[in-house]
Order: structure tokens, then sequence, then C-alpha cells
């Protein structure tokens, strides 16, 4: 099946093409059966190609699929051409069955008009999804990058007549573009030096050719990392993230928190080679990651509505895999990136059931006591939050965190403080997603659910939640069996990371990570379910300039708005009378002019016709005459 | 018989072009116009006469023959028009027919 590589994203493709031209004309069983129809071929295809990719060649497990030239020009010749390793083939598997797993809850979730337009938009961002992805050069790879960008624009503004929702989406647009300016330019600069586009050969030729911590690869790195924290929602181009939960809650499983997001995770991994020679960019890399999700988790501690808790936890969780990234622990990025997906997609969908169950009720402070009410939705989000949370054992969240914490002690770029980092996020994780879980499926019940979610919600969940659980069994820690699937796959494609530490420290701080992470989890329970009365207390004591600011994101929204967007607005409104344009109006007045005066010699009268032309000839006999 | 002399004519025809065109500015009424108009026309075809006897040719005389053809077709046109207006307007002063200013 390799060489059916190309339907992968073609299948989508196809999919958004009928939609887009006669899915307004159908029944929606049939633009149901169409959306997640292709996406389920796509993800066949995708699993059997693996399948094929990894039996025949185990070594070196990569396969490149020339389509055809895209053009010529000036000695550059660029292929339209996929690459297909072990790193983006977690990929495309992780984004065609997640997707697949989204598109059927949405074909029931999805109930107001435009519901093949939706369906329409789900896959074009799949298709733009699986051509970054598996690009083998950097601009097919940035065409799905700006590809993902534009749907993830239309989705957040799916229903576009609530301006706040049109806002939302020119938000995560417009900040976006800051990163994927710097992305282009990093681009061009790579072209530049490098003279060639091809991202395996961007990465052998710097390596051979660029010294470690050279000012290029610095820039170049510094950039491309610019590119990375706009899309996957870093500080400091975190804020779109928590608005764009103004979309339906599946764009919100599927592109801000399984997918999309994380696309700077896995630009930063594909690009690994030029990362290595700027250690300082690296390092950078680390401590954004690990602030984000400080900063983000400190956010989620104290939002009311559902979604946005969610939202700042999807920012924290990338915070963890910059972590990774940063100290060079690239698999136990994709590691946690992969157990992320099932979890986060499988929380947001759950919380999407609950918010459908409860007519479009959002505030967590007016759930409550759906435990009963709806069993199948808690006990998946039960198990989403377990693996959010990091609970030992039986989560794969506690997996792939454990080998960020250790990756982060003990690989050579790596700092206690990032570990002390990562561990007080762990808390932080674990407290508020107690809290989420305990204000929605616990307590007393404020708001009546009105339907259940069927099948075609529930299925979804529980194939999710499956996945959350044995996904972590890929790769286990020394201390608890080994295993080690997942870097073994990894590693054919990303550099192996070299952990040094003896195996007690490993085991010791492990059990100091289970340790907080249960003490978080029993302070969240003793906070909201032992003693409701303690959190309002402080909420409205000591802690309410605090709880304002993590309201509010920190007030990042608050500094943007008065550095940048004032400023530009101040200018717009100067401009409203377009000076530039004031020469050009000016040409058109300036005719008008001489057209009301000719037009007023016009009285339409024929004396005065003949008069006029009785003058002119004797004017035109006396210049004869006198000349 | 003594050939008058072509002065005479030619003052002849421009007081006869100059009585025209005080006819055409003049007059209010549009037939009274087209009578002008055709005074003044005769002023030019007797000055082409007077002028194909003076150098004995007979291009003078044709051109007058083209001026009576173009004429009587001005007339035929021309009054149809006047019959046409008076029925749409029930007015025949040319200052009143000024539907066509800018």
């Amino acid at each position: 099946m390799l060489n059916q590589l190309w339907l992968v994203p073609t299948l989508p493709l196809l999919g958004f093409l009928i939609l887009a031209l006669c899915g307004s004309r159908w029944s929606r069983g049939l633009v149901a059966t169409v959306g997640c129809g292709s996406i389920g071929l796509s993800a066949l295809v995708a699993t059997a190609a693996g399948f094929d990719l990894l039996t025949t060649n185990s070594e070196n497990a990569s396969f490149t699929q020339h389509l055809w030239n895209w053009f010529e020009v000036g000695g550059l010749s660029l292929s339209i051409g996929l690459h297909l390793d072990a790193l983006s083939l977690l990929m495309i598997l992780v984004v065609t069955w997640v997707a697949f797993f989204i598109h059927i809850y949405a074909s029931e979730y999805m109930a107001k008009e435009g519901y093949s337009r939706f369906f329409a938009y789900l896959n074009l961002f799949v298709c733009a999804m699986l051509v970054l992805v598996l690009a083998d050069n950097l601009l097919m790879l940035l065409l799905g990058w700006e590809g993902v960008g534009l749907c993830s624009y239309l989705l957040i503004g799916f229903w576009y007549s609530d301006p706040a929702n049109g806002a939302a989406a020119r938000k995560a647009f417009v900040v976006t573009r800051v990163g994927d300016t710097a992305l282009m330019v990093g681009i061009l600069l790579l072209f530049k030096h490098l003279g060639t586009l091809d991202i395996g050969q961007i990465l052998s030729t710097a390596n051979a050719q660029w010294q470690p911590g050279s000012t290029i690869a610095i820039t170049a790195a510094a950039l491309l990392l610019g590119g990375a924290v706009g899309k996957s929602s870093q500080l400091p181009l975190q804020t779109w993230l928590p608005d764009a939960m103004a979309g339906p809650t599946p764009v919100s499983a599927l592109v801000h928190a399984a997918t999309m997001v994380t696309a700077g995770v896995y630009l930063i991994a594909r690009m690994h080679g030029i990362f290595l020679l700027a250690p300082v960019v690296m390092g950078v890399v680390a401590v954004l990651g690990a602030t984000t999700m400080l900063v983000a988790g400190c956010s989620a501690l104290v939002q009311s509505d559902l979604k946005r808790v969610l939202a700042y936890s999807t920012i924290s969780q990338i915070g963890y895999m910059f972590l990774a990234l940063g100290v060079g622990a690239w698999t136990a990025a994709m590691f946690h990136f992969m157990t992320h997906a099932f979890f986060k997609a499988l929380l947001f969908l759950g919380a999407g059931a609950v918010i459908h169950s409860l007519n479009d009720q959002k505030d967590m402070f007016k759930m409550g006591g759906l435990r009963k009410k709806l069993p199948a939705v808690f006990w998946t989000f039960l198990i989403g939050s377990a693996s959010l949370a990091a609970l030992p054992l039986v989560t794969s969240g506690f997996y792939s965190k454990e080998l960020i914490l250790w990756s982060a002690w003990a690989s050579p770029h790596g700092h206690p403080t990032l570990w002390a980092a990562g561990i007080v996020g762990a808390f932080i994780t674990a407290l508020y997603t107690t809290r989420a879980v305990i204000l929605t499926f616990f307590g007393k019940v404020k708001t009546e659910v009105s339907h259940q979610p069927g099948a075609r919600m529930v299925l979804p969940l529980c194939i999710l939640a499956a996945l959350s659980t044995v996904a972590g069994l890929l790769q286990t820690p020394h201390s608890l069996g080994h295993l080690h699937a997942f870097s073994d796959l990894l590693e054919t494609a990303l550099p192996v990371t070299h952990l040094n530490g003896s195996s007690s420290v490993e085991i010791t701080l492990q059990a100091v990570a289970v340790a907080i992470v249960l003490a978080g989890v029993a302070l969240a329970y003793w906070l909201y379910q032992k003693a409701p009365h303690l959190p309002e207390r402080i909420a409205s004591g000591w802690g309410k300039p605090i709880r304002k600011a993590w309201l509010a994101g920190w007030g990042f929204d608050w500094i943007y708005d008065q550095l940048l967007v004032k400023p530009i607005v101040a200018v717009a409104q100067l401009n409203r009378r377009d000076i530039i344009d004031l020469f050009y109006t000016g040409l058109a007045s300036f005719a008008r002019l001489l057209n009301f005066l000719l037009s007023a010699s016009q009285t339409g009268r024929m004396r005065w016709y003949a008069a006029g032309i009785s003058a002119g000839t004797i004017f035109i006999f006396l210049i004869v005459y006198f000349t | 018989m003594s050939a008058v002399p072509i002065n005479h004519v030619l003052i002849l025809a421009a007081i006869l072009f100059s009585v025209g065109l005080t006819g055409v500015l003049a007059r209010r009424n549009i037939i009274f116009m087209l009578v002008s108009v055709e005074v003044m026309l005769n002023a030019a075809g007797l000055a082409f006469v007077a002028a194909g006897a003076r150098w004995q040719q007979a291009d003078g005389q044709v051109m007058f023959l083209f001026i009576l053809t173009m004429a009587s077709a001005e007339v035929a046109v021309g009054l149809a028009l006047i019959l046409h207006l008076h029925w749409r307007r029930l007015s025949l002063d040319s200052d009143t027919l000024n539907k066509m200013k800018g």
C-alpha cells in the first residue's frame, strides 16, 4: 500500500470537494457518510501504508513518494512529494484515526444548520493537516501549515452570525500569523544559505556546513521556533487558544486539542537537526514550555467555563511537549503528543456531550450531579481526566508524563529546575482536572439533563477512553517493565536521547511525581467536595486579585491590547479618509467640476447653438483673415 | 446683354445669407427658422451660380442643382419633424423645446 500513500491526503480533499459542490442539496445521512467515509478510508490507507513501511525495511524505515514537479525556477526545483517515516507515520495515524472518531461524533453532535458546510471544512482541515505532516519539503509543509490555519479560522467562526465568534476567529488567525511570518522568514533563510527546501537535505547540509552554536543556526532555529510558538499557542502567543473555544466542540477536540496545535511540536521534532545546532534555542524551547505550562495551568485553575479549562490545559500540556523537545527528548515529546491527542480529544468530546445535554450550558458552576444522569459520559470523562492528571499505572498520560519528567532531569540538556517546574505543573494539572470533574459530575444537580447522547456520540468516547488507557503501554519506564516499542519505532526517524541517571534516582523521582499527583487530587477533592465554601472564601478574600489575573490569562490580552491593538486602531481611525487616496479622489472631483461647467453650456435651446456655430465660424474667418 | 458684375451678385448673396442667419437666430417659430435656413441655402446657391458664370464653368450650376435637391429633402424631413413636434408639444416655439439640455 506504500505506493498508494498519496491517497491519504487526497481522500479527505475529495470529500471536501464533493461536500462543497453538492453537499448542501443532500440529506444529512449522505453528507455524514461522505464526510466520515473519506476520513475512514484515509485512516485505513494510512494504517496499511504504515504496516507495509514497518514490515518491508525495519532498519531505516522511510519512504518518499515523488508525485510530480511543482515548479522549476532559477535552479530551484520543487517537487510535490510525500515523505513517510516513523515520525510522520505516527502523526498521520493519530490524525486520521482521531479525526475519524471525531467525525462520527460530530455527525450526531452537529444539529443546527450548516451540516454539510461543517463536514466540508473538517475534511479540508484533515487534508491540510496530512499535507503538513507528509510534506517532504518546507514549502509544502508551509502549504499545509497555512491550510490548517485557514480551516481553524473557518471553524472557529463557524457560527458566524454571532459577532463574538467572528472576533475569536480573527484573533486566532492574526495571532498565529505573527508566528507564521517568522516561520516563512526562517524557511527563506534556510533556502538562502543551504540552497534547498528538501527537509532531509536541509538537515544533512546544515549538519555538515554549520558550526554548533553559530549565529546562522541560532537565527534559523529561533525563527522556526517563532512559527511553532504561534501555532502551538505557547508564550507569548498563547492568547488565541482560549478564545478559539467559540467554535463547535468537535472542532475544539480535533483542531484545538489533538492535531493542529501540536503542529509546532511536529515542526520542531521534524527540524530537530537545526535545533541541535543551536543549543541556546533548545534552552529557550524548554524554558518557554515550562513557563507556558505553569502560566496556563494557573489560569485553568480558576476558569468557570468547562471548555476554557480544557483549552488552558491544552496550552499547558503542549508546554510539557515543548519542555521535552527543549531537553532533546524527541521521543518523549511525540509520546506525549500521542497520548494527549487521545485523552484531550476524549475530554473535549465528553465536555461537548455534557454541554449538549444541558442545552449549551458551559458554566461548570451551573452543572453538577451528572454522574448518575450521564453515566457513559461520566466514566469516559473520568478516564480522560485520570490520564490528564497522570494517575499512576492505569493511564497513558502517566507514562508519557513520566518520560518527560525523567528526561528533563536526566537528559544532557536537562536541568533539575525544569524537572521541578514539571512537577509543579503536574500538581496544578491534577488540581484543576479534579476540580473540573467534581464540579461537573458530583454534588447537587443544578441543571436538568434534556436529552441523552446517542450511540454515535458515546461510541467514539469509549474508543478514545480505551486508547487513553492502553496507549501508555507502548513505552514504560525502567522500573515498570521497560517496554520500549514506541521509542524503538521513533528512533528510526529521530535522534536517540541518552539519559544518564541511575535507576534508584529514577524510582525516587517517580515516587515524588506520583505523590505530588495524588496530593493534587486529594487537595482538589477536599477543597471542592468536602469544604466547598473554602475556595469561595479564598476567591473573595485575599485571593481576589490573583483570581482576577488568572481568570484573564495573566492579562496578556490586556497588554497586547494596550501595546498593539489600540495604537493600530488609532492610526486606522486617523486614516479613515485614506490620505494616499486623496490625490486620486482629487483627480475625480476635478474631472467632475469640468463636466459641470461644460454641461451648463448645453442649454437645449437650438437658437443658441446656431448662434454658437455662427460665432465660431466668424472667429475662424477672422483668424484666417488676419494671419 | 451686359453681364452683371460678379461683385454685385456676391454682395446680394451675402445680404441674403445674413438675412437668413438673422432669421434663424431671431425667430422663435420653428417654421420661420426652417424658411430662413432655405434663404441661407439659396444665398449659397446664388454664389455658386455667379462663380460658374464668372469662370464659364458648368460646376456652379451643378452645385446649385445639388443644393436644390438637398433643400427639398431637408424640407420634407424638417416639415415632418415639425408636424410631429406640433402634435406632441402643441407648440412651435423653439425655446420651449429645450428638453435636451445637459
